[in-house]
């Protein structure tokens, strides 16, 4: 990676709207040369019409799309020096997999475009394949070579289009590594679109959640995760327990908060609510945080430490971990992620528990949001 | 007719093979018929309607005599060189007038399909509907048509004339003088709007099937629109160029509508030939004879054509 700026990616004010829907709001981005960015969302979010409209396959109805520093916005798709990955590689079907490679050196005048290809090939372990035709291919060697014949013209920006979608959990897997490899290999600025929000955090440096056309939240994956800003965030990214709790005091850089009978801390540098007292937040907590005691040992539970008390509705056995569904009088679902480590036998359906997390791990959320937002995308996708 | 409705005697049903498999059953007999039995009316219907025709004919170019004495097959192989060197003009119009026909209709029909595949979105039924429209009316009746649309005192004379197009056609040898009407123009013209449909169609459905995410692919690749259609879309759309032009030369070679309505003697075709024969000098042999000579003529310029054409390596 360099400090060369010649690979930012800036959009300023971009938005897209058809007719009276708005696809895209207007957004502002900055990805830097040498990153792997990745825009995540679930369909219909405006993710690849955001992505389209640095390709140039889309034109903004505002904003505009800057490259380095060369403002592209005006510019048809084959002047602009970024790629594209696309969904269904959109591979030609008359042409072999050389021709597909070659594509692009071709139309751009290269006249020894030989060794290159081969190359190329090389890099994506198809060097066999190079006169086989598409079709002969399966979806992840043609993956591949919508990959090649992208890469071969060296672009500023190698835009991805859910290029993993058609492929099954396994092959996914190892080619959002090999991705990650070239991407490390070739330096190019890669931008990603995907609604996998595992596929956004094992490869991206970046991560922008998209939703209903507006970005919610912008971070490193660690970032997101363990301090999402929106309902929606929580939600999507992995799994979160929400409550609803009211501002009782404030306790130096604490917040102490009422939900149910009990009290909970929350640090309020991890709060992006506004907090006055009597105020309503959302106390977010993820389920592998929290411990399980059984109600007969909650003496043993040190201070200082959340807590709630529920029963165990269900749980089930996952191998490295179980996972507990509890019935409390705060969240009627709580999910609680506990490794296998020392197994308690008492933790079974019906068992009362305790349930206490480190404060530091709380995060709060401005209660006026949907509680359940982004739930229902992550199971659609 | 007897040999082809047993034709196919199923093997007898092979003795259980071994042991080791005893719970086998044998496949049932009516279940292994079944195949021929559905094959069963379209082989009639070629045999009655194509292959009888057919011998017919070609006993009938074997054959001498005279209406009034009857005809003989007497294997009379000279009728074929007789019919060639006396009718070859007709036959050289025949494939000209067809392949001038057949590239004005890839001319005209290639952006319009291109139009309804990709431009014309809610229209798209629409502007099908107006390219098959035209059949709802007889073949004879829309070339009928073509005589006052071409008329000597008609707007199109009249605004070709002015405009002094007849005199750069007059002097090509496409038209006579100040008339279209009966020259070899008019019957171009004819052939070419009478066979269009049977170019757009098959272009349309090949150009409809090429995924426009390819042209987005194409652009994305530093392709110009004009190298996007020459690079990918049109080889795409070979097939669909192949058979419209099939569909549009075949019949046009054999074609006498139009050479008839449309033309004059100067520009008879060789399917006015054989319909004179068959009909008014009803002379069979020599009508049989250029029939066939026709029809291989025609296979020998489609094999060929579909050679160089090498359809068969596309998708």
């Amino acid at each position: 990676m360099t400090t060369d700026s010649s690979g930012d990616v800036r959009l300023s004010g971009i938005g897209k709207t058809y007719g009276a829907f708005t696809a895209v709001h207007p957004l502002d981005l900055t990805v830097p040369q040498g990153s792997f960015f990745a825009l995540l969302g679930a369909s219909g979010c405006g993710k690849t019409t955001t992505l389209r409209m640095i390709a140039g396959l889309e034109e903004p109805s505002s904003g505009t799309v800057h490259l380095g520093d060369q403002d592209v916005t005006a510019l048809p798709p084959y002047k602009r020096p970024v790629n594209t990955v696309f969904q269904s590689y959109a591979l030609f079907p008359h042409l072999d997999i050389f021709e597909n490679v070659a594509f692009g050196l071709r139309r751009r005048g290269i006249k020894s475009v030989k060794k290159q290809v081969e190359d190329m090939l090389e890099l994506v372990q198809l060097g066999e394949q190079a006169r086989k035709k598409p079709h002969q291919l399966s979806g992840g060697q043609q993956q591949r070579v919508a990959v090649a014949r992208a890469l071969i013209n060296h672009p500023k920006v190698l835009l991805l289009d859910e290029p993993l979608g058609a492929l099954d959990l396994k092959l996914r897997r190892q080619m959002q590594l090999e991705l990650k490899r070239i991407q490390t290999e070739v330096g190019i600025t890669f931008v990603h679109v995907t609604h996998d929000q595992e596929e956004a955090m094992t490869m991206a440096d970046t991560v922008a959640v998209m939703n209903a056309g507006r970005v919610e939240q912008l971070g490193s994956p660690t970032d997101l995760y363990e301090n999402p800003q929106t309902t929606f965030v929580a939600n999507f990214l992995g799994t979160s327990n929400l409550i609803e709790a009211e501002v009782d005091t404030k306790n130096g850089d604490d917040i102490v908060l009422r939900a149910g009978g009990g009290k909970l801390v929350l640090p309020e540098a991890r709060c992006s609510a506004p907090t006055t007292a009597g105020g309503k937040v959302l106390v977010g907590v993820r389920p592998e945080k929290i411990s399980l005691t059984h109600a007969d040992d909650a003496g043993e539970i040190p201070e200082g430490r959340n807590r709630i008390t529920g029963r165990i509705a269900h749980s089930s056995f996952i191998g490295v971990s179980t996972q507990y569904v509890i019935d409390s009088q705060v969240c009627p679902e709580f999910e609680v992620y506990a490794q296998n480590i020392e197994r308690d036998p008492r933790l079974t359906p019906g068992a009362d528990v305790v349930l206490h997390w480190s404060p530091v791990h709380t995060f709060g959320l401005d209660a006026a949001q949907d509680i359940d937002a982004g739930i229902d995308e992550q199971a659609a996708v | 007719m007897a040999t082809l409705t047993e034709a196919p005697p199923p093997p007898p049903p092979a003795s259980p093979p071994a042991p080791s498999a005893p719970e086998k059953k044998p496949p049932r007999k009516r279940g292994r018929l079944t195949p021929y039995w559905l094959l069963l009316p379209g082989l009639l219907w070629l045999v009655v309607f194509f292959a009888l025709p057919m011998i017919y004919q070609a006993s009938t170019s074997v054959q001498t005599g005279s209406l009034e004495e009857g005809y003989k097959v007497t294997w009379h192989l000279a009728t074929y060189w007789d019919a060639l060197s006396e009718y070859w003009p007709q036959f050289l119009r025949s494939v000209l007038y067809a392949t001038a026909a057949t590239v004005l209709c890839l001319v005209l029909g290639y952006p319009l399909a291109y139009l309804i595949a990709f431009r014309a979105g809610r229209w798209r039924n629409l502007i099908m509907v107006l390219v098959i429209a035209p059949f709802f009316t007889s073949f004879l009746i829309r070339t009928l048509a073509w005589k006052t649309i071409l008329a000597d005192s008609g707007p199109v004379v009249s605004f070709l004339n002015t405009v002094h197009v007849l005199d750069v056609t007059d002097w090509l040898g496409w038209t006579s003088g100040d008339r279209v009407l009966a020259t070899p123009l008019a019957v171009v013209c004819g052939l070419t709007y009478n066979f269009l449909p049977f170019m757009i169609l098959p272009l349309y459905t090949s150009l409809e099937r090429i995924d426009v995410r390819l042209h987005e692919a194409a652009g994305d690749l530093y392709a110009t629109p004009l190298t996007t259609f020459r690079k990918v879309t049109f080889p795409l759309s070979m097939p669909g160029v192949v058979s419209g032009t099939l569909l549009t030369f075949i019949p046009a070679a054999g074609d006498y509508v139009n050479a008839e309505l449309l033309g004059s003697t100067d520009t008879r075709m060789i399917g006015n030939v054989i319909q004179t024969q068959f009909l008014r000098v009803l002379d069979y042999p020599t009508a049989a004879a250029l029939s066939f000579i026709l029809m291989a003529a025609i296979l020998l310029m489609v094999t060929l054509y579909i050679r160089r054409a090498g359809t068969e390596d596309l998708v």
